[in-house]
């Protein structure tokens, strides 16, 4: 098991937003989160990396090991496991500068490389996020004028330039047109091989194309989670079935 | 067209007539002021003017080299000392703004902001000027940059706020730390809107005179001592705005219009410079 959690409690101040999480996500697999808004999909994701942990007054109980490794215990650095766990966002979020800037950024932050082999780099995570092919001829020009889709991967590739093992993708077609999604699906697929990935969706044609475990919250819990396929065809929750047929959320 | 839609298309020409006359009204001091000066002091302006001293009582003719050097050299003492000041209390405001000690820098800097010129100069008078017992640049400096300070450090803080939590977050989460961040993402972010409020803090204060009549005082000569009073441009246009002389009525207003164009190249100049980094955001 690449990622375990166990036991997790998760407060918003006063206010509790996940319950009692227990999951396993496998490595190599593609692991998605679905269910209605304000369901704690998000919060959970953000557990994964400790991104939560700049919001005032977050609070977490249990644990979340990846590899074996507990995220929560005190000897643990947030700024290092953030590199090993990248992390892309509903809103795609290039930083103001230009398109080589952007994917250089986290090697520079974190001493990777430099020089040629920095460019090298550059190149290889913009090919790894099939965006290599548009944006190779104008590599200074700023980020912010590339298309919503290609910023997307742009933020892809950024996060695979510091080679993570784990890929946390929250909601990252939801603002793109079906063309720039079904990309965006084709590249996950892909990224698969090399990557532990999990994604929060809300959309569920979506989930069931591209993950191979997917788990449905529903009000801060984790209501069901099993192989995609199952979760879809044959649910054991009514919860679980009322939501991907549709009846709510 | 009903009677509906053409009351409404009626009411919008309306509201956009009394805006642009508003426009217009707001408009018409700035034009008159560069119109006044412009037609008043393009007429003494020569070589000599930037080159020469100012003339001897009852001669005719010389120049402001000396308040023009004055001007810039005090203008960029005050900045040598606000702009690092306030542009780390900014970062310290906007990073730290829930904290106590953030609310009482920030009202204290809003206080600063109000306390009039005048008092300025007499506080900088207090400890720089009596103590030492002369006037001097340094004093003049220190009394401009004192009246930067609160202005560079809330423009800072506000633009920083500014800047999305998504980029801060993208920085995170590629292993940036709280501090890199900031210094990698989120001040260059707001750098373009901090250089522009930091060159109207500067401009604002280059036409100030009265923090300067009690520290940097004025100087009839060529003085580039720090520790000696210095002539700024503000001293002398009004030194020579109150005289008798038609003659020095004259050079008053071309110190007025050299003043006036000193602000807007300098403005122009912190606009080009940061084009580079405002087409960053934009994308074009």
């Amino acid at each position: 098991m690449k990622i375990t959690v166990e036991h997790l409690n998760f407060y918003y101040g006063a206010k509790k937003a996940l319950t009692d999480i227990s999951i396993e996500m496998k490595a190599n697999e593609v692991t998605a989160f679905i269910g209605p808004s304000g369901c704690g999909k998000s919060t959970f994701l953000r557990t994964l990396n400790r991104m939560n942990d700049i919001i005032p007054g977050a609070r977490v109980e249990g644990s979340v090991k990846i590899d074996g490794a507990d995220l929560y215990a005190s000897g643990t650095d947030a700024v290092l496991l953030r590199r090993k766990v990248g992390m892309v966002f509903q809103k795609s979020n290039p930083f103001p500068k230009s398109i080589f800037e952007n994917v250089a950024y986290g090697l520079r932050i974190n001493g990777m490389a430099k020089g040629r082999e920095l460019a090298e780099q550059v190149e290889a995570s913009l090919k790894a996020a099939a965006l290599w092919e548009e944006v190779k001829d104008r590599l200074h020009d700023p980020a912010m004028a590339l298309s919503g889709g290609q910023q997307q991967r742009l933020c892809i590739a950024r996060a695979l330039a510091v080679r993570p093992e784990v890929l946390l993708m929250d909601e990252p077609a939801s603002a793109l047109d079906p063309i720039a999604t079904q990309r965006i699906e084709e590249l996950i697929y892909v990224l698969k091989k090399d990557y532990t990935i999990v994604i929060v969706t809300h959309n569920m044609q979506q989930a069931a194309r591209v993950s191979d475990a997917t788990a449905f919250f529903w009000m801060g819990k984790l209501i069901e989670f099993g192989p995609t396929p199952s979760m879809f065809t044959g649910p054991r929750e009514k919860l679980t079935e009322d939501y991907i047929t549709g009846r709510f959320g | 067209m009903t009677f509906r839609d053409w009351r409404r298309r009626a009411l919008s020409s309306v509201m956009i007539g009394l805006s642009m006359a508003a426009v217009l009204a707001a408009l018409i001091p700035v034009a008159l002021i560069l119109f006044f000066v412009l037609a008043k002091g393009i007429g003494s302006i020569n070589w000599a003017f930037f080159t020469h001293m100012p003339a001897p009582v009852g001669e005719v003719g010389g120049g402001m080299a000396n308040a023009i050097l004055g001007s810039l050299t005090m203008v960029g003492l005050g900045a040598l000392i606000a702009v690092p000041l306030g542009v780390i209390a900014g970062i310290y405001l906007s990073e730290f703004h829930g904290s106590t000690f953030a609310s009482v820098v920030r009202f204290s800097a809003d206080t600063l902001n109000g306390v009039p010129s005048i008092v300025i100069g007499v506080f900088v008078y207090a400890i720089f000027v009596l103590p030492v017992k002369h006037f001097s640049a340094l004093a003049g400096g220190a009394a401009l940059g004192v009246m930067m300070l609160p202005v560079i450090t809330r423009t800072t803080e506000e633009l920083l706020r500014l800047v999305p939590m998504a980029l801060r977050e993208g920085a995170y989460a590629l292993g940036a730390t709280r501090s890199r961040a900031m210094f990698t993402v989120v001040l260059p972010a707001a750098l373009p809107g901090i250089l522009t409020g930091i060159i109207l803090a500067l401009a604002r204060t280059a036409g100030e005179t009265a923090p300067l009549l009690f520290t940097s005082l004025n100087n009839q000569f060529w003085s580039t001592s720090l520790n000696k009073p210095m002539a700024s441009l503000t001293v002398q246009v009004y030194t020579y705005a109150t005289s008798p002389s038609e003659d020095w009525h004259r050079q008053a207003w071309a110190g007025a219009l050299v003043l006036v164009m000193i602000v807007l190249v300098c403005s122009l100049a912190a606009r080009f410079a940061t084009r580079r980094l405002e087409r960053m955001h934009t994308g074009h």
